[in-house]
């Protein structure tokens, strides 16, 4: 293994630490990272925007403060990337979309903010499906990211670029969004460790919206203590999203070596009742065969509403976003198509600049609030909303956490799904209950599919605001598990 | 459940989207079979069920603040990404003929 690719493959905090002892300058580090970027990402696609300019400049700022010992995190030095659904202040931000192109946002995002607040180095933005709507990144409208473990496979979506860029060695870490799955899907497809926070954990401010009540910022990175330091740098109260919360946020990483023995772990029967890929369900079997012998406790818990959950999901998630996605008309940014008179410019502007899967969102959002349908539909999902929360409320009774597959399958084949968008959300059929009922949740490799050779993906869900038993369960079975073979992006 | 070309004509004249006619025979077929799906929230029993309305419970959210002015985005910087302006203002085409 050469210096270089030795450099970028070490984790987030084995960097953050070389830098602060300086054995490695943040400017070795950014350009390793973007020298693998260049070679790499014309087959991967996990950028939309390459930052190398300001990238150096922060690199050089946070060697000038090792110079001085000065450190402002464990991140600091650090290249990271965040999904190109976060605003960054004259960095182009797109949404994926193309009524977006060109787009340059006048203010950093929280989450961006918080991140250059600890030190790490923004080296760009990463791509996604369209508006975050989709579970393959296929949805693009600048193309498809691939799955750095097979090409011919999509990373999962929505934040397909952010887990694909991890699992390349393209970055130490990074940010994506998760609405219904969008971080622990691609984590699961890539081998990567993601976390879903409890809704309010994390700020939402100049997230570009999709589902407001159900979008939660959260890490993805190659080990459970990076994703752990990520969220400590992220999490917590911002005055600017009413909807954040003001609870302080824990030390992620005070007690993350503390083990599962004792650890009570809910398996839902649910999520184990046919329709999930034979070799997905063995690795999850054996991740809960390692709790046990590490001496967890396996308790047999119910969660009847899940298969309600992905109907449910399509109706909140849509609503919100066909009102969400009322502001890109032409008028204060992004996109303007002529037409004569104001409404046929809006009209024109969004045919033009909305994508296929936002176009079918926002149809069925309007529909699902238009009037007289209100009840049967959008009221009617928040309802069951309240059924899923009560599920699991009741399951956290006897258990601290449940445990279960993120995904039915490993990653799919490109094309496989993009025809049939019901296909597609299905997907999403064990992730979106954690959002549904706005609880924190993670993926974190299991292993290796026995046969097809891909990752493989064990969720966890848990308490409100309890990322921290989350965090120490997932890093019991990584110690087990250890790291997963490195992706060899297209060489055999 | 299965939507009729008028009424994915009215959703789209709603939501200001002007779909081509094959969007329109996909959407229909498409959102019919979502539509079909979604369906099934009609077995459960919802009497009594309050919805939910927020995801965070009583008192996690940001407390109230007074509604006092604050400084804001420049004028500049938020007409930086106008596709038309005139001045301080975003410019639109002709309201009223």
């Amino acid at each position: 293994m050469s210096s270089a690719e030795e450099l970028v493959g070490t984790s987030l905090l084995a960097a953050g630490e070389r830098v602060a002892a300086r054995r490695v300058s943040s400017r070795e580090l950014t350009e390793a990272v973007l020298a693998r970027i260049e070679a790499t990402d014309r087959r991967v696609g996990a950028f939309l925007a390459v930052a190398a300019d300001r990238a150096r400049r922060e690199a050089a700022a946070a060697d000038a403060r090792a110079a001085r010992g000065e450190r402002l995190s464990p991140l600091d030095g650090v290249p990271v990337a965040v999904k190109d659904l976060f605003a960054t202040r004259g960095l182009p931000t797109t949404a994926g979309s193309r009524i977006l192109e060109g787009f340059l946002p006048p203010y950093d995002a929280t989450a961006v903010e918080r991140l250059a607040r600890a030190g790490a180095v923004l080296v760009g933005k990463l791509n996604l499906d369209e508006f975050a709507m989709g579970s393959s990144n296929e949805h693009s409208a600048y193309g498809p990211c691939r799955n750095p473990y097979d090409l011919s496979r999509t990373p999962g979506g929505s934040s397909g670029g952010s887990a694909a860029a991890v699992a390349a060695r393209q970055v130490f870490g990074a940010l994506g969004t998760d609405t219904g799955g969008s971080i622990r899907l691609p984590a699961s497809f890539c081998g990567v460790v993601g976390v879903k926070p409890t809704y309010g954990r994390v700020s939402r401010y100049g997230v570009v919206a999709f589902a407001s009540s159900l979008d939660q910022v959260g890490p993805l990175a190659r080990t459970v203590a990076d994703a752990a330091a990520l969220l400590r740098v992220v999490a917590g109260h911002d005055p600017r999203d009413m909807t954040s919360s003001t609870r302080p946020v824990d030390d992620y990483l005070a007690d993350l070596e503390g083990g599962a023995s004792g650890l009570r772990i809910g398996v839902p029967r649910e999520w184990f009742q046919g329709g999930v890929d034979e070799g997905v369900e063995r690795a999850v079997r054996q991740a809960l065969a390692t709790y046990e012998r590490l001496g967890a406790r396996l308790v047999k818990v119910s969660l009847p509403h899940t298969r309600y959950g992905v109907a449910a999901y399509y109706l909140v998630a849509t609503a919100e976003a066909s009102s969400n996605l009322a502001r890109y008309d032409g008028v204060r940014f992004g996109l303007r198509a002529e037409g004569r008179g104001l409404a046929e410019m809006y009209a024109e502007t969004r045919q033009r600049g909305f994508g296929p899967e936002p176009k079918r969102r926002i149809m069925l959002g309007t529909y699902a609030l238009s009037a007289g349908y209100y009840d049967a539909y959008y009221l009617r999902a928040q309802k069951v909303r309240t059924l899923v929360r009560r599920d699991f409320d009741e399951a956290f009774r006897t258990c601290d956490v449940v445990a279960g597959p993120v995904a039915p399958s490993v990653a799919f084949r490109l094309g496989e799904k993009l025809e049939d968008p019901l296909q597609m959300y299905l997907a999403d059929v064990f992730t979106i209950t954690c959002n549904l009922a706005a609880l924190p949740g993670l993926s974190v490799p299991c292993g290796m599919h026995p046969s097809l050779g891909m990752p493989v993906g064990l969720q966890l869900v848990g308490r409100p605001f309890d990322e921290a038993s989350l965090l120490r369960a997932a890093r019991a079975l990584e110690r087990e598990v250890g790291p997963l073979p490195p992706p060899r992006i297209g060489e055999t | 459940m299965t939507l009729s070309r008028e009424d994915v004509r009215r959703i789209a004249r709603l939501a200001r989207l002007t779909l081509s006619p094959e969007e329109e025979a996909r959407f229909q077929d498409q959102l019919s079979a979502i539509l079909g799906y979604v369906e099934q929230l009609g077995e459960l029993d919802l009497e009594g069920v309050e919805p939910m309305t927020h995801a965070l419970a009583a008192g996690e959210g940001a407390p109230l603040r007074m509604d006092e002015p604050r400084p804001c985005l420049d004028p500049e910087e938020a007409l930086a990404n106008a596709p038309a302006r005139e001045g301080t203002w975003f410019k639109v085409p002709r309201i009223i003929e």
